[in-house]
């Protein structure tokens, strides 16, 4: 399709009005409130449901929320996350849950915050949180190992806690030796 | 000429009666009698029917190489049969097609003959309301273990959970609890909430391992599996019953929480630990093993594998691995210098004065290669016998993988390892001056530590260190099956090719890959540098090999003369 | 001192002077440079609702040596495929003729009996063309020496606005000195002395504006800026430049800015004088040559803020639109200035 331009007019080729009227808006500018934020001073309030870097948490007893199921390893689209299973004689520091991880480490260099850990995980056991500004010295300090993340995400209140319910449920039930 | 016809269970050729049936409208024909779990014949099932027409029946307690059981119920089908007038004749429906009364219940499918001209519905509503109803019941019980449970995403319960199974639970009521992490066995954890009950692991170790070590125990919604009280479940085959457990119930000790399956990267290979041959995938992730699975050959080993031979792959990343080219002065050395270095001095070598040990643990082309070597040497070549205990089901008393490879090629006579004291004594005398050594530690098997000293040279590939290797003047380190390509001949002439899985350690190279370029220094003989082209050159000069080709062996191999 | 002043010859007295002049000249000069560079931020800052630099110092007013420290510890990278020669001098040439140019410039009237001017040449004007077309060079060679074809490109482009410019400019001060009479530019401040009337822009606006126009055009800024256009282009002539190579062609930029205005301040709008309380004519007293100096400084401040200003107000030109504005309308207006002009004069003679 052909647009037609419609013609200048006089003022307009003169380009004084535009000159003006320019004029009249950085003037404006000028003097108005400034936006700027003294960054390391002022902080931004971090939006609910921001994607942070993703970390992982204990439940309010305290204990590994991760299974290590490896369902964020899969689904991690950099493949920022790598888990070293238990192995055979894996266990978890709470009953019933059978294993954690042994290593849990998020590269966050490779990290883009999608959220995906957070969306596949059948535990709750990873969450983006609201740090945004990561630092480090060397890539090395950017691989958060699983005692830096645990730390770093603290305490989530789980309103479910599966597995301990499972736990108290068989011991009503009067089966199965379940030790922590 | 030497090939005989693969053994494929199939039909015998001519005579054999048909039916013919509708499968979701799709007419096939199936042969009245078909295959059981034994390989006899059997009158051909619903399920068989349903296969042939490339529909699938969702099924956890069928399995073609169990007897049938037809407890789970999933394979459900509604089904409808020539309906017969009072003169025992078809009746027709207006547009001449025979009318079909359609069964006013469903049947198992994997129970349930064929009948000829039957219609076998597996799509109507009523056959999906049917795998809804039995996954809700299954599910009632089946704890939410997903996450930590090995078998996600093998799973069949998993699998027909997302085709047919609800939601939501409507189940409120406590779940039943059973025993969790129980040990059956040296190499077996049970896990009982996990059980949805359909025996296979009891039929194969009853039917199939002769071991009747399993049990179910209790009634109702406490229905237990169990092993057999005061012994243990521990037959060389145990681990098959983790193979065949649709759910999670029966996990390995060994792949117990080591790496999620989804992650295993499957290669088709062959087990090295008897002359049987076993097909198996090697499950591996980021260059390390974590499994062996039997990969099904009716041929060979049908769909089970021994224990022994499953777990024993531990040693292809351990740590002493040989990694590095040495040479006389155990400096470490270039490939291409050493490979120079060592064609030289063979090539200056007098003829009748090298000896060569090869492994019948290597494969037909590197033996063959070897066998190139011997003879324009003039070389004595044996290679060295390796007997265990057989059993009757797969485990062969011939403990190496290519007893009739090294026989095929030339290496070594009948009877393995009769020249070995021939050898020994050449050494002693000074008639040989030059040892190859692939894969064997010769100092256990007559040639003491003290003849190696002898030598000139001792060109020596292994890949680990032992007392031979550290004897050698030329160290070259070799490549285990799963790091090469290449073919074995099982005990049963039959030649079989295996893929690479992971990478060699290293420096270490497939031994074919620098056997060739060493042949190929000594000889001028120049062959293929494409394992492919080394075997099909093998195939034309090796005459049990004569009809063979690369690709011609395909997945299952092909059986030769022997 | 005085006494040992006044008993050099003459000839040392002026070469001492002189040096002196030009000492304190190069020096707020590059002060002035550096300090442009700061407003130009803070401007653009304000202009778009920011507060700009205020981290080095009070109101980032050590901001100019942060960025000095910068440019000299910056890698010095040299690509292997520059023609060395040529990509040294570059940088050199272009800040060249803002140096030279200021030896012209009366910045002021005098102190005690010395002229504030450095060389007050009889034929300043054409002196300052000569030098101002020296210019164009740095820019040649640096898109030449780069050898490279964005560069290259980058540099033909600034070179044919540049000298498309330099007409139009040449022509329309032609007419000033129709009036004045002559080229000396002190000649010309003279010229407008005794009322606001008699300062030049209002004599010949025409010539004003075209002389603004290509003033823009000659110093590549907005909207003019093709030769650089950090946005759509990212840099032009200069890209294979870095550290303190790069800081000249930026340094030489506003030198040549600074001049530009002072050039303005000086033909235009009166130079140093002012015609109130007397100061239009050469001072007599210590402080009125003092604050006749200030005057120039601060008509000199005023055109600064405004080239800022524009640059941050206006989008740039397209380049066919930039050509044709030099060849169609500013250098027919141009001639047609310098006729209108010769009749009028000739019609009152």
């Amino acid at each position: 399709m052909i647009v037609k331009r419609p013609p200048l007019s006089l003022a307009e080729r003169l380009y004084l009005p535009a000159i003006w009227g320019g004029f009249k808006v950085t003037l404006r500018h000028f003097f108005k409130k400034k936006v700027t934020m003294q960054y390391p001073e002022e902080k931004w309030v971090v939006p609910e449901g921001y994607r942070g870097a993703p970390y992982l948490v204990r439940d309010q007893d305290g204990h590994t929320k991760c299974v290590s199921c490896q369902l964020c390893e899969f689904v991690c689209p950099p493949k920022a996350i790598k888990i070293t299973p238990p192995g055979p004689n894996g266990t978890a520091d709470r009953a019933n849950a059978e294993k954690m991880p042994r290593e849990f480490e998020i590269n966050m260099l490779r990290c883009i915050f999608c959220g995906f850990c957070q969306e596949v995980c059948p535990e709750e056991a990873i969450f983006l949180m609201k740090d945004y500004a990561l630092t480090g010295a060397s890539r090395n300090e950017m691989i958060y190992d699983k005692e830096k993340l645990l730390a770093l995400g603290g305490v989530h209140q789980d309103r479910i806690q599966k597995w301990k319910h499972k736990a108290e449920e068989a011991a009503q039930q009067d089966v199965f030796p379940v030790k922590p | 000429m030497s090939a005989t016809a693969p053994t494929e269970t199939k039909p015998a050729a001519p005579a054999v009666e048909t039916l013919a049936v509708k499968v979701d409208g799709k007419a096939v024909v199936v042969p009245k009698l078909s295959p059981d779990w034994q390989g006899k014949p059997a009158p051909t099932t619903m399920l068989q029917a349903c296969e042939a027409a490339g529909v699938t029946v969702p099924h956890y307690c069928y399995h073609p190489k169990l007897p049938v059981a037809g407890n789970c119920r999933m394979c459900l089908v509604e089904f409808g049969t020539p309906a017969l007038g009072p003169d025992r004749k078809p009746v027709l429906n207006p547009d001449g097609s025979p009318k079909i009364n359609k069964s006013p219940r469903p049947a198992i499918a994997c129970a349930t003959p064929v009948s000829p001209n039957m219609e076998i519905y597996t799509n109507t509503p009523g056959v999906k309301a049917m795998r809804e109803g039995v996954l809700e019941f299954l599910l009632i019980n089946h704890p939410l273990d997903c996450p930590i449970c090995d078998q996600a995403g093998e799973c069949k319960l998993q699998e027909y959970s997302v085709d047919y199974g609800a939601a939501q639970s409507r189940f409120v009521e406590p779940k039943v609890h059973k025993p969790k992490k129980v040990d059956l066995g040296p190499r077996i954890v049970l896990d009982d909430e996990r059980c949805i009950l359909c025996t296979r692991c009891i039929r194969f170790t009853r039917d199939i391992a002769g071991d009747d070590a399993l049990g179910i125990v209790n009634r109702g919604s406490y229905n237990t599996l169990t092993k057999y009280p005061w012994s243990q479940f521990d037959n060389n085959y145990t681990l098959n019953t983790v193979d065949i457990c649709p759910v999670g119930a029966l996990t390995s000790k060994d792949f117990r929480f080591q790496m999620r399956v989804w992650f295993l990267k499957e290669t088709k290979s062959l087990c090295t630990s008897c002359g049987t041959g076993c097909n198996v995938l090697i499950g591996s992730r980021e260059e390390k093993i974590y499994r062996y699975t039997p990969r099904q050959n009716d041929a060979v080993n049908g769909c089970w594998m021994c224990d022994a031979g499953r777990l024993n792959y531990r040693w292809i990343d351990r740590e002493d691995r040989l990694k590095e080219v040495r040479s006389p002065k155990s400096e470490v050395r270039s490939w291409s210098a050493v490979l120079k270095e060592i064609s030289e001095k063979l090539n200056a070598a007098v003829p009748g004065s090298a000896a060569i040990v090869a492994s019948a643990r290597q494969t037909n082309e590197e033996l063959f290669l070897l066998k190139q070597l011997a003879k324009k040497l003039g070389a004595t070549t044996d290679s060295i016998p390796r007997f265990g205990d057989g059993d009757k089901l797969l485990v062969s008393a011939d403990k190496n993988p290519n007893t009739n490879g090294a026989r095929l090629t030339g290496i070594c006579f009948t009877e393995m390892g009769i020249k070995l004291p021939e050898i020994a004594r050449g050494i002693q005398s000074g008639k040989i001056k030059t040892l190859i050594v692939f894969g064997e530690d010769v100092t256990k098997h007559g040639i003491s530590a003290a003849d190696l000293a002898k030598l000139e040279t001792l060109i020596v590939s292994d890949l680990l260190p032992n007392e031979t290797t550290k004897a050698a003047h030329y160290l070259l380190p070799g490549c285990a099956h799963a790091e090469k390509r290449g073919t074995f001949t099982n005990t049963k002439g039959r030649v079989q090719k295996f893929m690479k899985a992971v990478e060699p350690p290293g420096d270490a190279r497939p031994e074919w890959e620098f056997l060739h370029e060493l042949v190929h220094g000594v000889t001028g003989h120049n062959g293929f540098a494409t394992i492919e082209g080394l075997f099909n050159q093998m195939a034309k000069e090796v005459p049990e090999f004569n009809s063979l080709t690369w690709a011609g062996l395909g997945d299952a191999g092909v059986t030769v003369k022997i | 001192m005085m006494h040992w002043l006044n008993n050099l010859s003459p000839a040392w007295q002026f070469v001492l002077f002189s040096a002196i002049k030009v000492v304190a000249a190069f020096a707020v000069l590059m002060f002035m440079v550096a300090y442009v560079v700061l407003v130009e931020r803070k401007v653009c800052a304000f202009i778009q609702d920011r507060i700009g630099p205020n981290r080095a110092g009070p109101f980032g007013l050590l901001q100019p040596a942060a960025d000095a420290v910068k440019a000299f510890f910056k890698e010095d990278f040299t690509p292997a495929h520059v023609r060395k020669v040529f990509y040294v001098l570059a940088p050199a040439i272009v800040m060249l003729p803002g140096l030279m140019n200021l030896a012209v410039i009366p910045f002021g009237s005098r102190i005690g009996n010395q002229p504030m001017v450095i060389a007050d040449l009889n034929v300043g004007i054409l002196y300052t063309f000569g030098i101002v077309s020296l210019g164009v060079y740095g820019i040649v060679l640096a898109g030449y020496a780069a050898n490279s074809k964005y560069p290259f490109l980058g540099g033909i482009r600034s070179s044919a606005q540049m000298i498309s410019y330099e007409i139009a400019m040449g022509l329309s001060v032609i007419p000033l000195f129709l009036l004045v009479g002559s080229l000396n530019l002190s000649q010309v401040i003279h010229y407008q002395s005794g009322g606001f009337l008699n300062w030049l822009v209002f004599k010949q606006p025409l010539a004003f504006a075209i002389f603004l126009a290509a003033a823009f055009a000659e110093t590549n800024r907005t909207p003019f800026d093709l030769p650089e256009a950090e946005q759509e282009l990212a840099g032009g002539y200069n890209v294979e430049y870095s550290s303190i190579k790069f800081a000249l062609f930026f340094m030489g930029e506003y030198a040549n800015m600074i001049l530009a205005s002072a050039m303005m301040v000086t033909l235009f709008f009166g130079g140093w004088t002012l015609p109130i309380f007397g100061l239009d004519q050469p001072a007599t007293a210590l402080w009125a040559g003092l604050v006749q100096i200030g005057i120039f400084l601060a008509k000199l401040f005023c055109f600064l803020v405004m080239f800022i200003w524009v640059r941050w107000m206006w989008p740039r030109f397209r380049y066919d639109q930039l050509m044709k504005l030099s060849w169609q309308r500013f250098i027919p207006l141009a001639l047609a200035n310098i006729v209108v002009t010769a009749f009028v004069l000739w019609v009152r003679s």
